[in-house]
């Protein structure tokens, strides 16, 4: 073997040096500057026309507590409602039948058309449509007795947001491969099967993100179900401040609910996004 | 006297205005290895699409051991298939796909014992023991718990054979199976697909290895634009082309 040729000069060693830490001035003055706007902002509501006393009186009275309670539960159920709805109507509005496919369409169409107050508001009022409903022969009922505003608010809140989940979850299915219809299909697997055992749980992965951001706003959205009495926390904290007139207090004291809430569900959308993400990366053991 | 295990019969198939398949037929028979050769968009893979059912024929009939496939014939008429019979039919033959298509949020063990546990309903212990043996049979029992995206293209690839072998097939269909393979893994996945030949299945291999097809096919036969050209012993098709396009084909790819 030939020995290598003999490096140029005027190329010193620079492996022993240590590179300088840049001074990053913007960071600093940028930093300061928001915390001075925070202060004043802090100094202007703390300076205002509040009783932070009312406040911290009232977060955690019973009737604030029950209201975020039932805004969980509300939530929760409306969500589960709507999954299930979307998952159907993604699956009829991708199936080959014309039929499940205009009518898949058909229901998101009216229900993302028309504003979700204004859905609740229907529900509620059913009664004037229909005064007694039932299965003829077998069951009835006086619809106001039925159309409780639980279960109002959990049909308007669940069928809209149905609606838009049968999209997010269209989009999931339709990023997953064709080839794995086709491995599927060629291991004697009929549609509806290979869509439970293959599709889905690789739709699940990507549509995970917009599910969390759907329920975020489902939590949020459970509050337009105070129009209609469901004792949630918004409508809760009306009902005290009607009596108090605190009014800032109590809507301060709902918002910090709503913000708990919310930072609570992030983490718990990162656990999940794990459990689906089984088999995506290379390393992962 | 034996019958053919596929009986393809005046097959015709159109993507629109594109003919890709022209009044093929074609016996294929029990224990035979044949390999399909030809340019690509001569037909080859849609034919073997066609016997899987994954592309359904427009004209012309196929008979898989003495079945016919996709519809029932009822007075002058035909009838298609529910989608259960279909999937009945697919049982009869194992598809290996160019691009592996195993599923990625299962391990290796777990899409071998997807079909025998889902569809065909079997004991789980029975299946797996039978889907171990496979790995062991294509070199990957070392794997059973890696997941695809955990494995080379090879290996993948040999997943994908072991899957299609689990649901017992009487007909292996493979469609370009080292074409989107490095070339260093094409040997062994090549290695386990002589294995099954010499077990004595029935295989139909659409592939660009001349090499394999010299070695282990029964017949070649040559297609382009969705015709069957040319046909017979490996050696004869492959050594001393009798047509034109036959001879084309083969001076362009060696």
């Amino acid at each position: 073997m030939k020995p290598a040729p003999a490096l140029a000069e005027g190329f010193p060693d620079l492996s022993g040096m240590l590179i300088a830490r840049e001074p990053h001035w913007f960071r600093w003055i940028s930093a300061a500057l928001i915390v001075l706007v925070l202060a004043a902002i802090a100094r202007a509501f703390a300076n205002g026309q509040i009783e932070w006393s009312h406040v911290s009186r009232f977060i955690t009275a019973k009737v604030i507590l029950e209201g975020i309670v039932n805004t969980m539960v509300m939530a929760v159920l409306a969500m589960a409602l709507g999954i299930v709805l979307g998952i159907v109507v993604a699956i009829m509005r991708l199936s080959p039948n014309p039929v499940l496919k205009t009518a898949a369409a058909g229901y998101t169409w009216l229900f993302r058309g028309t504003p979700l107050i204004l859905q609740l508001l229907l529900w509620f009022n059913l009664a004037l449509v229909f005064p007694a409903i039932g299965i003829p022969g077998l069951w009835s009922a006086r619809a106001v007795d039925v159309m409780t505003p639980f279960l109002a608010a959990l049909l308007g809140l669940g069928i809209n947001q149905g609606a838009y989940t049968s999209e997010v979850m269209r989009a999931g299915m339709l990023s997953v491969d064709i080839g794995q219809y086709e491995a599927a299909q060629a291991i004697g697997m009929g549609r509806l099967r290979a869509l439970r055992r293959i599709i889905l749980p690789q739709a699940m992965r990507v549509v995970i993100p917009p599910l969390g951001n759907e329920f975020i706003g489902m939590v949020k959205a459970t509050s337009l179900a105070s129009v209609i009495q469901y004792p949630e926390v918004l409508h809760n904290a009306e009902n005290i401040y009607y009596a108090n007139s605190r009014v800032i207090e109590l809507l301060i004291v709902a918002g910090l609910w709503y913000l708990l809430v919310v930072s609570i569900l992030t983490p718990l959308q990162m656990l999940l996004e794990r459990r689906f993400a089984r088999g995506t990366t290379q390393f992962a053991r | 006297m034996t019958k053919p295990l596929v009986a393809i019969r005046s097959v015709s198939k159109n993507f629109g205005e594109f003919k890709a398949l022209k009044n093929v037929s074609l016996d294929v028979w029990p224990g035979e290895v044949m390999c399909l050769i030809g340019a690509s968009g001569s037909g080859k893979t849609t034919l073997l699409r066609c016997i899987n059912q994954l592309a359904i024929i427009d004209s012309g009939g196929i008979w898989l051991d003495g079945e016919l496939l996709g519809v029932r014939e009822q007075g002058e008429r035909l009838y298609r298939l529910s989608e259960r019979e279909i999937g009945r039919q697919r049982l009869k033959t194992g598809m290996v796909f160019q691009r592996f298509n195993l599923f990625p949020h299962k391990t290796a063990l777990e899409n071998i014992t997807e079909g025998p546990l889902q569809v065909q309903g079997r004991k789980p212990d029975e299946v797996r023991a039978e889907a171990l043996e496979l790995l062991r049979r294509v070199g990957l029992s070392a794997k059973a718990d890696s997941y695809p995206m955990q494995l080379s293209g090879g290996q993948q690839q040999r997943v994908a054979i072991a899957r299609a072998l689990a649901m017992k097939p009487m007909l292996m269909l493979f469609d370009e199976p080292t074409s989107a393979l490095d070339p260093e893994l094409v040997g062994e996945v090549l290695a386990v697909m002589k294995e099954l030949a010499k077990s004595g299945m029935t295989m139909m291999v659409v592939t660009h290895e001349l090499g394999f097809a010299r070695e282990v096919a029964d017949r070649v036969v040559y297609m382009d634009q969705g015709a069957i050209v040319e046909q017979g012993r490996a050696a004869d098709v492959l050594g001393t082309p009798r047509e034109e396009r036959t001879k084309a084909f083969l001076s362009a790819v060696i």
